[in-house]
């Protein structure tokens, strides 16, 4: 799966789900650095958002791929976003579920985390509408 | 006691914006009021989410909108006192036009003790035909709920 340009500029790498974790959509990695600071110390909140969205497209690629439909054009309807603690000077980490995926409406949720998985840095849901390409 | 807000001059804080995610988007000041703030996020390609159509990333909207809702807060409240995004919802209404500039404007219509309530647009032109619309809450830290 490629990354558009503005995961280049997150520094985004792609990992593969960690076991246990569901049929899993690849989790997404962004390297603390001088690109997504925010106030000092901290993880700018839109670099977060960023991160959670491209982890809800990769996420609903992933699912469109499972099931022949990768060629499905996704547009993003919204977002919400949910911003839990201050993202600290260390990897974050962001993988999507798509909690629905109909022919033209697809729902997916995302949470964002540093080292521990059940505290959430941030935490998004997205509508997509899917368009035959 | 009630904190006292440090004085806040939006032009002044981004043209001195140091290195860090806003200043890598280019994100630059353009104009504000007693409760708004009007940011600029240049189109550049590497901002880029959907490379077949050139059209700008979500994310990069979501940053602006953050970031000139959270100066309207400071506006509002006369000053620079320290907070945090409890949540945003950015609804995308048209992709932005590739190759054009968006225009983020946030407004500040409500202060309580401990919360801030947002709302804004982004734009690439044309303020009566958005490309996004936001609405999101900012909450005070160092207070007492």
């Amino acid at each position: 799966m490629t990354l558009p340009p503005y995961a280049d500029l997150l520094g985004i790498t792609l990992e593969t789900a960690p076991e246990g974790l569901g049929e899993g959509a690849p989790v997404l990695a962004m390297p603390f650095g001088g690109d997504v600071i925010g106030r000092p110390g901290f993880v700018h909140g839109g670099a977060l958002a960023g991160l959670l969205e491209m982890a809800a497209i990769v996420a609903l690629k992933h699912a469109l791929e499972g099931e022949a439909r990768a060629g499905t054009r996704i547009k993003p309807i919204n977002v919400t976003v949910d911003f839990m603690r201050g993202g600290r000077e260390k990897v974050t980490r962001a993988q999507g579920i798509v909690s629905r995926l109909g022919t033209r409406i697809a729902n997916v949720e995302t949470i964002a985390w540093q080292d521990d998985r059940e505290r959430p840095v941030a935490a998004a849901r997205l509508n997509f509408l899917l368009a035959d390409s | 006691m009630d904190p006292v807000p440090f004085p806040f001059d939006p032009a002044a804080f981004f043209a001195a914006l140091p290195a860090g995610h806003g200043r890598r988007l280019g994100i630059r000041y353009d104009s504000h009021g007693p409760d708004w703030c009007q940011l600029v996020l240049p189109w550049r390609e590497d901002l880029v989410g959907d490379p077949a159509r050139g059209v700008i990333a979500s994310g990069p909207i979501v940053a602006l909108l953050d970031m000139a809702t959270s100066v309207a807060v400071w506006m509002k409240r006369g000053g620079f006192l320290p907070h945090a995004t409890l949540d945003l919802r950015v609804d995308y209404l048209r992709p932005a036009a590739p190759g054009r500039e968006v225009v983020g404007r946030g407004e500040c219509y409500r202060v309580t003790r401990s919360v801030a309530f947002v709302r804004g647009i982004a734009h690439d032109g044309d303020a009566a035909d958005p490309v996004a619309h936001v609405a999101g809450t900012f909450m005070f830290t160092g207070v007492p709920a």
